[in-house]
């Protein structure tokens, strides 16, 4: 049997990862795009804030006897104040010439206008800043003069904000990325739940069990389960037409055979004369002979046919052997041959049962066609840990001492059964069956007195 | 015995009928299902054969059938199948052992025996010559209240003279009937079994008489 299949990575797993995979990317986007924004949003209102301050600057610069007045209100900075206390700082400039202020704040480059301001991140002092120049035309003296004004401010307050801002997105992100990996595994169990539930109830099938698949399937596991149900179908047709036509081939031949033997064994009892009655004994033989063949045969083509399909079931050898006793003990009889059998504890085996039998019960037919009439044979079931054997011992002519391996093949005969009638396929087929299930068929004459010990020999597994 | 022999096959069943009659039994035959069903209802049988492929119909629908209504009588059928596919089947159906064509009349008869022996069998098929009773069945002989258990041999060459005091048997009948074909046995094995079945037989009113030259016979004095 080969029960190897391969398998590559399991949709299930699979699933899990790529379902997992998009829900990371989809958390890392969300985090990036929500941060982004606040960001974006926090600059935003700072940057309107100084804009408004540096308005309010500007509209404070007032010409006043005939020079520039600069009266920075106090509401400019004081909006500013109100956000945190980050630090403010600001410059003013006459045509590009330092007014009051920070004379070395930098300030935003462009053309900018009242309405119009620029904006700039620098470094100032050691710290970030925000900074909002503007700039507004005045006339002094009948001369235009250009104001510009500089506001900055440090970035602490807006830092804050953007790190609560992004400390809340990255909550919301990991448990985003925490329910989709319990909704992953849920979907992942649930698309898998059918293919599970239809492999169960596969294996969980008997060995005869041939009907097709008929529970209900997601419509997209109906084409693998139609095909099944198909494949199911032509084994079960292929098994039974090898099987009815074995069983078929027997009936034609035995019937005639049965007529004929009967009739020449009814019509022995008629007779008188020597030479008939020579001659219709000849006829039974012959007669014997070829159904007995043609038994063989049949049984032996059964049993290669059916050890390419193991039938695995699990059973009691001791009952088996016992049934097979208790059956062939009429036959022993008609020798006066006793069958010594005992039945003791269960030995329960996992192998083809039909297959089996079979084999014992050429080893029994062995027995007693090799005994004499009037002695006994011994069966015994023992068990070891790794198997069960079947030893059979007799009181009969015993094996041929040459060619002894040779027995098991198929047509040979041994050279002390010239007198008895066989075609050589019996140990053929009990070594085969013993072989189908990794077991063994030792053949050895018995040490002590005379006869055969055969040993049939099935492993546990 | 009575025994109903169901079996389609005429040139085959008109041998068994002739065996088991020559060895003293009544024999119902019948050819399809319907016919057997037909005698079943009427007859009580010690025996049934029991052929499983009839011309209108499985057999095994009929051994079920019979099970069921309570009958008792044992059953062999006869298959022409090959033996592996036996062992499913007939036996679960309620058949008591099968027999597969084609078959020795000695095994058919040891079977029969055997069959009717785990059923008991009946108190009527005792024997009485004189002093001597024959239990075939238990394969017993009783002589002067002396209880001799017979063995299979001696007690089937019993059978085969008791079933025909008085007739001679040649010793080469005698070896047809008591062995099988397989085995080439010399005509006088059969003085063994003769010396045995007469040892057995001592101080009974049977007798085994020797025919000089012919053979044997059984006087009942
Ligand atoms: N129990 C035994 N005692 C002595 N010899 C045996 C025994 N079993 C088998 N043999 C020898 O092994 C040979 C092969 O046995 P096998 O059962 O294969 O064939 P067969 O009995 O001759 O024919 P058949 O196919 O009808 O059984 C026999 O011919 C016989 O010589
Ligand atoms: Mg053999």
């Amino acid at each position: 049997m080969n029960d190897h299949v391969t398998a590559t990575r399991s949709i299930r797993r699979r699933l899990i990862v790529r379902l997992l995979a998009s829900a990371a990317i989809l958390a890392v986007i969300l985090f990036l795009v929500v941060q982004s924004f606040g960001r974006q949003l926090g600059q935003e209102s700072q940057d309107n804030i100084l804009a408004a301050s540096v308005t309010s600057v500007l509209d404070a610069v007032t010409v006043q006897d005939g020079a520039l007045n600069v009266d920075i209100p106090y509401s400019a900075f004081s909006m500013l104040g109100n956000i945190s206390d980050d630090r403010v700082f600001y410059r003013i400039e006459q045509n590009q010439a330092y007014l009051t202020g920070y004379e070395d704040l930098p300030f935003a480059e462009g053309l900018t206008t009242e309405s119009q301001p620029a904006f700039a991140t620098e470094q100032y002092l050691g710290e970030d800043i925000r900074l909002v120049t503007a700039s507004r035309k005045l006339s002094l003296n009948n001369q235009p003069v250009v104001v510009r004004a500089t506001i900055a401010q440090t970035r602490n307050g807006q830092k804050q904000t953007l790190r609560q801002i992004s400390q809340t997105v990255l909550f919301l992100g990991i448990g985003f990325f925490a329910i989709a990996m319990v909704l992953t595994f849920y979907a992942a169990q649930s698309t898998i739940g059918p293919l599970r539930r239809l492999a169960a109830s596969v294996s969980r099938r008997g060995p005869q069990d041939l009907r097709p698949v008929e529970s209900p399937v997601p419509s997209e596991m109906v084409p693998l389960v139609r095909s099944l149900n198909q494949f199911i179908g032509r084994l079960k047709k292929s098994l039974s037409q090898s099987e009815e036509f074995i069983a078929e081939a027997a009936h034609r031949v035995r019937t005639p055979l049965a007529t004929v033997r009967m009739q020449a064994e009814v019509t022995l009892r008629r007779v008188e004369r020597d030479e008939n009655r020579e001659a219709l004994r000849e006829m039974i033989r012959a007669i014997d002979e070829s159904s007995r063949a043609a038994g063989q045969l049949l049984d032996h083509a059964m049993v290669t046919f059916r050890t390419d399909h193991l039938v695995v079931e699990s059973f009691d050898f001791q009952v088996l052997v016992d049934e097979l006793v208790t059956r062939l003990r009429p036959i022993a009889e008609l020798k006066e041959i006793d069958l010594g059998w005992q039945m003791g504890k269960p030995a329960l085996i996992k192998g083809d049962a039909i297959l089996i039998q079979n084999a014992v019960r050429k080893l029994i037919d062995n027995a007693i066609k090799y005994s004499p009439t009037e002695s006994s044979i011994k069966l015994t079931l023992s068990q070891g840990r790794s198997g069960i054997s079947l030893q059979l011992i007799d009181q009969g002519i015993g094996f041929p001492e040459k060619d002894f391996e040779l027995l098991t093949d198929r047509f040979v005969r041994g050279s002390n059964a010239q007198d008895t009638i066989g075609s050589g396929l019996g140990l053929t087929i009990a070594d085969d069956v013993a072989n189908a299930h990794g077991g063994s068929l030792e053949l050895k004459n018995n040490t002590e007195g005379v006869g055969a010990c055969v040993t049939f020999y099935l492993p546990l597994r | 015995m009575r025994y109903l022999l169901v079996e389609d096959n005429v040139a085959l069943a008109k041998s068994v009928l002739d065996r088991l009659s020559l060895d003293g039994h009544v024999v119902d035959h019948a050819a399809t299902l319907e016919t057997a069903q037909d005698y079943l209802r009427k007859t009580d049988y010690d025996l049934i054969l029991l052929d499983i492929m009839l011309p209108d119909g499985d057999a095994r629908s009929l051994l079920k059938s019979y099970r069921m209504a309570g009958g008792k009588t044992p059953i062999i059928t006869i298959t022409a199948r090959s033996e592996v596919s036996d062992r499913v089947g007939v036996l679960d159906l309620g058949a008591d052992d099968y027999i597969t064509k084609p078959f020795d009349f000695s095994e058919l008869e040891a079977r029969c025996r055997a069959v009717i022996r785990r059923q008991g069998g009946m108190a009527n098929n005792i024997k009485r010559f004189g002093n001597t009773q024959f239990d075939p069945l238990a394969g017993t002989l009783t002589v002067s209240g002396q209880k001799v258990q017979l063995r299979n041999r001696e007690l089937r060459l019993l059978e085969i003279f008791i079933n025909a005091t008085d007739q001679l048997f040649s010793k080469s009948k005698l070896v047809d009937r008591l062995f099988s074909y397989e085995d080439d046995v010399a005509e006088n094995a059969i003085e063994v079994y003769v010396r045995r079945l007469r040892k057995q037989l001592e101080g009974s009113d049977l007798n085994i008489v020797t025919v000089r030259g012919m053979g044997y016979r059984l006087s009942v004095s």
